[in-house]
């Protein structure tokens, strides 16, 4: 069993005082002289790590290891609708070939649907090895009870080290169903990837609702399952179809479901910030919604798209497709202008690929300054109206 | 009916951060919430115990003893029966492990019909509890319901939104659903609720009381993933530093914005 054992013997009031101050989750107890971990610890290692000497210990878990040299192929789920693939899928399968590189592991793909043929043919000419289609009438709409069974059939027929899925909305309902039936780990949302040459796949992910990065990994369960965000990766490039593609046949997979699907609604499109080319980011600096009225001079010259953080979300000023960040849009505008934003790392993860960023925050003490291209300190009421005052007037000269 | 609701407590404030010497989180412990999700999830048993008959509610969290405090409040906005699940055994839960935990809890109170849960919570933010739960539970689960359109005695229909569409679905009970913001309207505490609970003790389960006591599915122990390593987010961008009065500040502005051909 692996946990963290506290040496009582090192323990005195000022070590306990130490550990209780260092440990984000408040999960140190100092009683009669007994010093215990509550059920609030969660093994961040950090008072073994980083607190005094000897005090804390990480007991490494004894139990059997499993033979991960039955477990080969890095597997991504093609997610569709209409009958069109997701692009995050393709997105997906450039990083599985960036992972390979070090293990030399098989890209597969895992499709379930009816008259899927052309997204499998799809997916040979982003270089996938193997695609494995479990094509049928059933399979027309996405059921997670039925795809699950198949998924699973998947894993257990294939034996795939690693299953990546898009962190769609669908995909975020679906994955979490995978992972427990298959009893394994599942990172939601990682931000970037990388593995180690026995295949361990490298989750990392902002964490602990804080300014920090995490990287998580599954050391004894197979397969290991993460999803990412659409966006966050590249699509890659186009090559000659060198793959195969694999029928399973159906017959003996489990149809059983207690969900039915009775309609599909479309909901009205709102302008997508994924692929808008400039965006105006809003963050808390603007105190009343009316004061976004500033903006729109800018807004106007520079066709630009209006984001915001998840706070404005919050106070119910956007529609929520227009957050940027871990759980809005990852976005990779040519040119983004943050408006009083501070910079919350959730935040940066979604766009910090873009490629000017230029921040204004009264604050120099800001997160996004050090990742911007142009930090410019200042009060957004006083700089707003100059600004439209010199557009404006750019505007009359040049009519 | 039974109708059992997970609720947790977080956080209040999202503005945690790092110390940059020694990377440690920095957290004001004391200032915690119910995570707004289950907020609306509270308030979409009320709706289904309105539209069932005889209807009891039940939250449960899962947390340590100060956790009740969320079960309070769960109880003074409305719902019949409260219970917190804690034990150290627990520690170190990712999310495989929290889920099970919860799917034997609902196991131990047995005999439920609908379990309601979040759409996500504020700080794990993974919004994969509920969904797991279900499968542990092997019933079915709908995500990010709106609406619940109608019950039925062997089944729910509702109303559940993705990303740009939305879907009507029939859910045959025993069932998960998590609720997403938008369709239901908290109700705040009532004064009166608050009184006549003044002196009620939450009941807490732990690992004993619990259908599979084998510690190693539990916790740290019962987690597939495992946090290496904390870091604080890096960068390496060269800046430009501009700091001006007002004025300037827009003139400098308007001339990286021509540079980039935008004026
Ligand atoms: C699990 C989790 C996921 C999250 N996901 C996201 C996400 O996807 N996207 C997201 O945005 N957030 C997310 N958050 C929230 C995030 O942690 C921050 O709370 C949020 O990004 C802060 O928004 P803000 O910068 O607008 O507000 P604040 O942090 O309040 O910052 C406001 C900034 O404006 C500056 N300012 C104030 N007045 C002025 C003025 N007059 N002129 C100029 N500057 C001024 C201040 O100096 C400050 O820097 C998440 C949080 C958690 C826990
Ligand atoms: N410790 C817990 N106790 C009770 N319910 C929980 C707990 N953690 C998560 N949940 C439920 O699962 C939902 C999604 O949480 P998460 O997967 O952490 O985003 C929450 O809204 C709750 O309904």
């Amino acid at each position: 069993m692996a946990y963290i054992k506290v040496n009582q013997s090192k323990v005195d009031q000022k070590i306990a005082d130490k550990l209780q101050d260092l440990c984000p989750f408040g999960a140190f107890d100092y009683e009669d002289a007994y010093l215990s971990i509550n059920a609030a610890c969660k093994v961040c290692k950090i008072c073994v790590t980083k607190g005094p000497n000897g005090v804390c210990e990480f007991i490494e878990d004894d139990r059997p290891r499993i033979d991960k040299s039955k477990y080969k192929g890095i597997a991504v789920y093609i997610e569709h609708h209409d009958n069109k693939a997701h692009p995050v899928s393709w997105e997906l399968i450039g990083k599985a070939q960036e992972l390979a590189k070090t293990t030399k592991e098989e890209i597969q793909a895992i499709l379930v649907g009816s008259n899927v043929e052309h997204i499998a043919k799809e997916a040979l000419t982003y270089g996938v090895d193997r695609v494995f289609v479990y094509d049928k009438p059933l399979y027309h709409d996405f059921n997670v009870e039925t795809y699950t069974h198949a998924v699973e059939h998947a894993f257990k027929t294939f034996k795939s080290n690693i299953i990546l899925m898009g962190g769609t909305p669908l995909g975020r309902s679906f994955a979490p169903r995978v992972a427990a039936r298959l009893k394994t780990g599942l990172t939601a949302d990682c931000t970037m990837l990388d593995i180690k040459p026995d295949g361990d796949l490298l989750q990392i992910r902002p964490a602990f609702g804080g300014n920090i990065m995490a990287k998580i990994h599954t050391p004894n369960h197979r397969p290991q399952l993460a999803t990412i965000r659409y966006k966050m990766f590249d699509k890659p490039e186009k090559t000659e179809p060198n793959g195969k593609i694999i029928h399973v046949d159906t017959a003996d997979i489990s149809t059983q479901t207690n969900l039915e699907l009775i309609e599909i609604l479309r909901q009205p499109k709102v302008d997508d910030i994924s692929d808008a080319e400039v965006i105006i980011a809003v963050g808390r600096a603007f105190k009343k919604k009316e004061d976004l009225a500033l903006i729109e001079p800018l807004r106007k010259q520079l066709n630009a798209e209006v984001a915001c953080t998840r706070p404005l979300i919050e106070n119910g000023w956007f529609d929520p497709r227009k957050q940027i960040g871990l759980s809005g849009r990852t976005v990779k505008p040519k040119l983004i202008i943050n408006l009083g934003i501070s910079g919350a790392v959730q935040f940066i993860e979604g766009m910090k690929d873009s490629e000017c960023i230029i921040s204004i925050n009264s604050d120099d003490d800001n997160k996004l300054f050090e990742l911007s291209h142009y930090a410019i300190k200042g009060d957004i009421y006083d700089i707003l109206p100059h600004l439209n005052d010199r557009l404006e007037s750019i505007l009359k000269g040049a009519s | 009916m039974k109708i059992i609701s997970c609720i947790k407590q977080v956080p209040a404030s999202s503005n945690v951060d790092v110390d940059p010497d020694t990377g440690v989180l920095i957290r004001d412990g004391n200032n915690v919430k119910m995570n707004p999700y289950d907020l609306y999830s509270l308030e979409a048993s009320y709706a289904i115990q309105a539209k069932a008959k005889d209807a009891k509610t039940h939250a449960i969290t899962m947390g340590p003893p100060s956790a009740s405090e969320v079960l309070k409040e769960a109880l003074f906005m409305g719902t019949d029966d409260a219970s917190l699940i804690s034990d150290r055994a627990f520690a170190g839960a990712d999310v495989l492990a929290t889920a099970y935990t919860l799917s034997q809890m609902i196991r131990y109170i047995g005999g439920y019909d609908v379990i309601v849960c979040g759409k996500q919570t504020t700080d794990g933010d993974t919004a994969q509890v509920g969904p797991e739960i279900a499968e542990f539970l092997g019933i079915p689960h709908v995500p990010y319901v709106k609406d619940i359109i109608s019950v039925e005695h062997d089944a729910l229909i509702v109303k559940s939104t993705y990303d740009d569409y939305e879907e009507i679905v029939k859910i045959k009970t025993p069932c998960l659903i998590t609720i997403d913001k938008g369709g239901f309207v908290p109700r705040l505490p009532s004064y009166k609720r608050k009184m006549s609970f003044k002196n009620n003790k939450i009941p807490m389960v732990s690992l004993k009381d619990l259908p599979d006591q084998n510690p190693d599915h539990y916790g740290l122990n019962g987690s597939p993933t495992q946090v290496e390593e904390i870091f604080p987010p890096s960068n390496d961008m060269d800046t430009v530093t501009i700091n001006q009065t007002p004025e300037k500040t827009a003139d400098t502005l308007i001339d990286i914005l021509k540079e980039r051909r935008y004026v």
